[in-house]
């Protein structure tokens, strides 16, 4: 029997080959994680032509990384990174393995549990290792956010993946020292059983909702893309980032890459300002990390105003107007 | 390309996930959800692969249907609606073992695939992203993993194209084409559409359609051993309590609000 210890977190790296916010995520909570149990940290980067980017994950925190660069990981595919992870987790043998609840995250930590025949608790928002036990607990949210479940998994590795937001991010400190280890996952192109045709990316106009500071929501409610203009301009003159529950999206009023929920972006700005939405528990998935939450709805009973910080009983159509000259006013004011 | 193409699709029974939060009320000497007042649906990504797969028998020769749902007890009013709507058959796996308090994610995706391969044909295997009450988002995969063939998860549209199956999948900043050749599992996302609504002839015509039910025995089976324990289950507390702005009109109230996001410093 291989002993299995220390913790292994995988590693994003975005389209502009850098490390992924939610990375960092990874390297927080794995910190700790591995800290708690006087293990080591190590984390997995794939990808083609990513040396360079290696090191950091070592200042952000890990004791080693291994990387593992090949042509045919320059980007996702499941097979390919399924296989190497599968060799790179038989090779280290770690107790504990922490991936993100990201679109390749959620596509690859399933398959992977199941290669090794272990167990994964998905889109955790918290994780502790028992100090009696040992074991890794993991905290999930189920029926949508309505009900949370703790879980522990009897099979090594235990696997989790993580929501976005839900971890603090580990900090930067050059001084910290570890080994970056080249792994060979000895993969080959008749792995791949897919081929991917092309990729369209929607050029986000201004700042990004995921980073960005402000985020003004619309929801069913709002009525048609005509109303989404008002919440669009809200969203430049505050300098922030459109929002949406799903119906919105789901009806074209906005891009379906708005919508911010359980199934859609996960944001924590300072600001959330959420316009004619409900408040259901699939929709606090995605915000309630938010700083300060406002809300506008004419329903005084609506769920949101019991997560909102500051809010207002009314129609978003006498509101709005009104709200977004007065903040012309003040800003106006303020840079004289 | 006279040869039939079968199509799977796995739909579970759950809890209207759009019910109010008062709804799920946790028993905690049961440890487990007891949803109040609410009536069992079939789970909105399972119905969203469903519409998948009727699109793919709409636009395609020779595609046959056989959809999926296992559980403890199903509703026949619930499941059924997978008939009326297009699909050819119907098996149910009924069993009291199949209790979800005693099945994770592996023995769910080792049942199904039991019975998917005591069907004996499949081509393209459709499943819900994630499953609407508990969310795991894995059974898909591991069906994969147990038939070793390719999976392609977050479908937005799933085609057949010269006897390839041409996948979108949604990303976070837009989505990616996939072509990939069959047997394949797909995991289907919202973005495919709602399920289409059966017309009173559609309900008719389906009372003639087959349905099957098959327990452990007839698949032959024993569970797997579970080695996922829930600890605990318990209700968030998220109340906050909210300061309304107000003014003398609405038009006064939103004007008021732009000062206190000033003064809270907020802005
Ligand atoms: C598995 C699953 C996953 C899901 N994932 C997500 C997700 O990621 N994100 C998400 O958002 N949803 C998600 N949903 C859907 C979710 O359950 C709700 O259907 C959705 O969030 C409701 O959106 P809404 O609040 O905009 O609409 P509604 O619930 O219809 O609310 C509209 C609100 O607008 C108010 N209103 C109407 N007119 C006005 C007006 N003129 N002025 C002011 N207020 C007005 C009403 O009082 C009401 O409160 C998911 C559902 C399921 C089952
Ligand atoms: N009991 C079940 N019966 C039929 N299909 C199921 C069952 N459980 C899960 N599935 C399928 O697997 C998908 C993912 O479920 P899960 O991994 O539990 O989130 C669901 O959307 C269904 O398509």
């Amino acid at each position: 029997m291989v002993e299995q210890k220390g913790v292994l977190v995988c590693a994003e790296v975005t389209d502009q080959g850098r490390i992924s916010p939610i990375t960092l995520e990874l390297l927080g909570i794995g910190r700790k994680l591995a800290d708690d149990l006087g293990s080591k940290l190590s984390a997995v980067i794939m990808g083609s032509e990513i040396g360079n980017i290696a090191e950091e994950l070592i200042f952000f925190g890990a004791d080693n990384v291994y990387l593992v660069d090949n042509p045919l990981l320059k980007e996702y595919q499941t097979d390919p990174y399924v296989t190497a992870l599968q060799r790179l987790s038989k090779y280290v043998t770690p107790d504990i393995i922490v991936i993100g609840q990201t679109s390749i995250g959620q596509d690859l930590a399933p398959r992977l549990a199941f290669r090794l025949k272990t167990r994964l608790t998905t889109d955790c928002i918290n994780l502790d290792i028992d100090p009696e036990t040992k074991l890794l607990f993991q905290t999930k949210p189920v029926y949508g956010g309505n009900v949370l479940a703790v879980y522990a998994c009897e099979t090594k590795p235990q696997m989790a993946t993580v929501r976005a937001r839900a971890m603090s991010p580990s900090g930067r400190d050059d001084s910290r020292r570890g080994k970056v280890i080249p792994f060979d996952s000895k993969i080959d192109a008749s792995l791949l059983k897919t081929e991917v045709v092309k990729r369209v990316k929607e050029e986000a106009k201004g700042v990004k909702l995921e980073d960005a500071d402000i985020v003004v929501s619309g929801g069913r409610g709002i009525g048609g893309p005509d109303g989404f203009k008002q919440i669009d301009d809200l969203a430049k003159l505050l300098g922030g980032a459109v929002g949406a529950s799903r119906p919105p999206c789901d009806m074209g009023w906005v891009s379906s890459t708005c919508q911010v929920g359980l199934t859609g972006k996960i944001v924590a700005p300072n600001l959330y300002i959420a316009i004619s939405i409900s408040g259901t528990s699939q929709h606090f998935a995605g915000m309630l990390g938010s700083k300060n939450i406002v809300a506008i709805n004419k329903d005084p009973e609506a769920n949101i105003f019991k997560v909102a910080d500051i809010g207002i009983i009314g129609d978003y159509r006498k509101v709005l107007p009104a709200f977004i000259e007065n903040l012309r006013k003040i800003a106006a004011h303020g840079s004289e | 390309m006279n040869e039939e193409i079968n199509i799977i699709v796995c739909i579970k029974q759950v809890p209207d996930p759009e019910g109010p939060p008062s709804a799920f009320q946790v028993d905690s000497k049961e440890m487990w959800v007891i949803p109040k007042g609410i009536p069992p649906v079939l789970s909105p990504f399972d119905e969203n692969a469903l519409e998948s797969a009727l699109h793919i028998k709409d636009t395609n020769k020779n595609v046959r249907i056989t959809a999926i749902s296992m559980g403890k007890k199903l509703a026949r009013a619930v499941v059924i609606k997978a008939l009326a709507v297009g699909a050819d058959e119907i098996i149910l796996l009924e069993d009291k073992n199949f209790d979800p308090k005693r099945l994770d994610c592996y023995s769910v995706a080792y049942v199904l695939a039991t019975a998917i391969k005591k069907i004996g044909k499949y081509d393209l295997i459709l499943l819900g992203r994630q499953a609407a009450d508990w969310n795991f988002g894995q059974v898909g995969s591991g069906i994969a993993e147990i038939f070793e063939i390719p999976s392609i998860t977050l479908a937005q549209n799933v085609k057949l194209e010269d006897g390839n199956v041409m996948v979108e999948r949604v990303l976070p900043d837009g989505y990616e084409v996939i072509r990939v050749s069959m047997p394949v599992l797909i995991t289907v996302s919202h973005e495919v559409g709602d399920l289409r609504y059966p017309s009173m002839h559609d309900i008719k015509k389906s009372k003639n359609k087959p349905i099957t039910t098959w327990n452990i025995r007839d698949l032959g089976i024993e569970l797997p051993q579970g080695h996922i324990n829930l600890l605990k289950l318990f209700v968030p507390k998220q109340e906050k309590t909210c300061h309304f702005v107000e003014g003398e009109s609405l038009e006064e109230a939103g004007a008021n609000l732009a000062l206190k996001l000033k003064e809270d410093k907020i802005i």
